[in-house]
């Protein structure tokens, strides 16, 4: 494949390092507004998704509103609020837009992890006296982690993928070689920005395993049933 | 009952033969022999007139056909083909006989390389790299190409009207355009090759405009016949050393019918001018008014109509 070799040549030219647009400045914004976006969007979903898995109330509204939140286009939504906040504001619009997209994984991680923690677990620990509050953080929370900890792994891998189209108002990262290189027709240019972005989404999802596999609390021998997709 | 059936049977039937006669005439892509209008046109006295998927060309377009109807012309609309690739056969083949384009961009179709810069270089080498069989008319002084737009503002603050006159400013300064921009030769190395410019560059993208006016970006990268130039007061600076390509607005005719309609033509392309041709955009993006209407209002502006 010459695109292949043509790309990898790309990626590999000592020009990458450096200049406005360098690899190493790209890769560090992406990385910013991925992590920024997940921990705003971590810290609106996991209490709210504790919240609906301890009381059990909400669910539906959290569902349908989660599943209305993943059909919002991105991409429109990030040149809207632009258009809407001003074109100084563009940072800020395209973080909500990616705090958007990254909610309802999250949301779902946490109810969905409280859910499944079995019942009688959870009677035994009222039982023995606790207050509600220890019922969520001593039973709830830690044996939910697992699916909260995957909710978090789809949300990043969604978000990572999507902060490719901050480029295309002005805010640089990964995207920025791949919007660019379309238009110029240079399709090494493409693929090698592509390549990146597809590594960086297979490193991330790779720590997160890890993290899921040691949120895995000692003593539990099943994983939790379900899924936070 | 049965011959109320019937009747609408019949009725339906007689509809949908007048529907697919009436797709039949007005298909831009049908063979000529299936359509008697169109195989009459050379020599004859139709005149097929085209245009691009592009509202601004249409309303080109439209101006074109409603001029030669008025000049006793049989017309045939066959608009929005698409683009250049899609409709250029057409045109060699004589399929279409009048067509609105663009210099810079036509020459380019056919010569990717060539190194016509200036409004008449580009026209001269357009005439040359035409396929025989097609004419170019006179062109008009209306373009729709690149350029490098300031606001109304800073170009009064600054004294500025052409690019060159970028360099009396003492502020740094910032381009504006798609990503792509910062590559190409009329992006910040042609500014510095040609004109000894130091232009910072921002890939401002979909909202060069709103930036410009924001202030993030002096300088942007707008097309001339952006309706924005008008309804936001911007000043596209002239380029004399050819940093563009010019790209003005032309009438392309088949050989056979283009002496016949030069005369009603050439006096509407005299008539475009660069700020008229950004009124009639507006007219259509702002004013939300069909090409027929603004067609015909502006031909009766010009007394041309």
């Amino acid at each position: 494949m010459n695109l292949l070799a043509d790309a990898l040549a790309w990626l590999f030219s000592p020009e990458r390092l450096s200049g406005s647009h360098g690899l190493p400045a790209a890769l560090a914004a992406h990385l910013f507004y991925t992590f920024l976006a997940v921990a705003i969007a971590a810290a609106v979903g996991i209490p709210l998704g504790w919240l609906i898995g301890h009381t059990g109330r909400g669910r539906e509204i959290a569902v349908a509103a989660s599943g209305a939140a993943r059909a919002i286009p991105s991409f429109g939504l990030i040149l809207l609020l632009v258009l809407l906040l001003g074109v100084t504001r563009k940072p800020e619009a395209a973080v909500i837009a990616f705090v958007l997209l990254a909610i309802p994984s999250i949301l779902a991680g946490a109810y969905t992890g409280i859910e499944a923690v079995d019942r009688r677990t959870v009677d035994a620990g009222r039982a023995m006296g606790m207050t509600e509050w220890q019922v969520l953080w001593r039973i709830e929370a830690p044996l939910g982690l697992p699916l909260l900890v995957g909710g978090l792994r789809s949300a990043v891998l969604q978000v990572v993928a999507t902060a490719t189209l901050a480029a295309y108002v002005n805010l640089g990262g990964l995207g920025y070689d791949i919007i660019q290189g379309i238009q110029l027709r240079r399709f090494d240019q493409v693929l090698g920005g592509a390549i990146v972005v597809a590594l960086l989404a297979l490193v991330l999802d790779g720590a997160f395993a890890l993290l899921q596999r040691a949120a895995r609390p000692r003593g539990l021998l099943e994983p939790p049933t379900g899924s936070s997709r | 009952m049965n011959t109320t059936r019937t009747t609408i049977a019949l009725a339906g039937a007689a509809l949908l033969g007048v529907a697919l006669a009436g797709c039949g005439s007005s298909d831009p892509l049908a063979p000529p022999s299936e359509d008697p209008a169109a195989s009459e046109a050379p020599g004859g006295d139709t005149i097929v007139v085209g245009s691009q998927t592009y509202y601004s060309n249409e309303i080109i377009a439209e101006i074109y056909a409603q001029a030669l109807e008025n000049a006793g012309f049989e017309v045939e609309r066959a608009f929005s083909i698409g683009q250049r690739d899609a409709y250029e056969p057409s045109l060699e083949s004589g399929e279409i006989d009048l067509f609105p384009e663009y210099t810079g961009n036509l020459l380019q179709f056919f010569d990717a390389d060539t190194p016509a810069r200036t409004p008449d270089d580009v026209y001269a080498a357009l005439t040359e790299a035409l396929p025989d069989g097609l004419e170019a008319l006179e062109m008009s002084t209306a373009t729709d190409q690149d350029s490098y737009t300031v606001t109304a503002a800073f170009a009064q603050e600054h004294g500025l009207t052409s690019i060159a006159d970028l360099a009396k400013v003492d502020t740094p300064l910032t381009l504006g355009g798609p990503p792509e921009l910062e590559e190409r030769p009329y992006g910040p190395t042609g500014a510095k090759e040609i004109y000894g410019l130091d232009l910072a560059f921002s890939a401002t993208g979909d909202t060069t405009v709103e930036d410009l006016l924001a202030g993030t970006i002096q300088v942007a990268n707008v097309f001339t016949a952006d309706p924005r130039i008008q309804t936001e007061d911007l000043v596209p600076l002239e380029d004399p050393e050819g940093l563009f390509l010019a790209s003005n607005v032309v009438p392309i005719a088949s050989g056979d019918v283009a002496d016949e309609i030069a005369d009603v033509i050439d006096p509407i392309s005299a008539a475009l001018t660069p700020e008229g041709l950004v009124a009639l955009n507006v007219q259509s993006t702002q004013d939300q008014m069909s090409p027929e209407e603004i067609a015909s209002g502006w031909l009766e502006e010009q007394g041309l109509l």
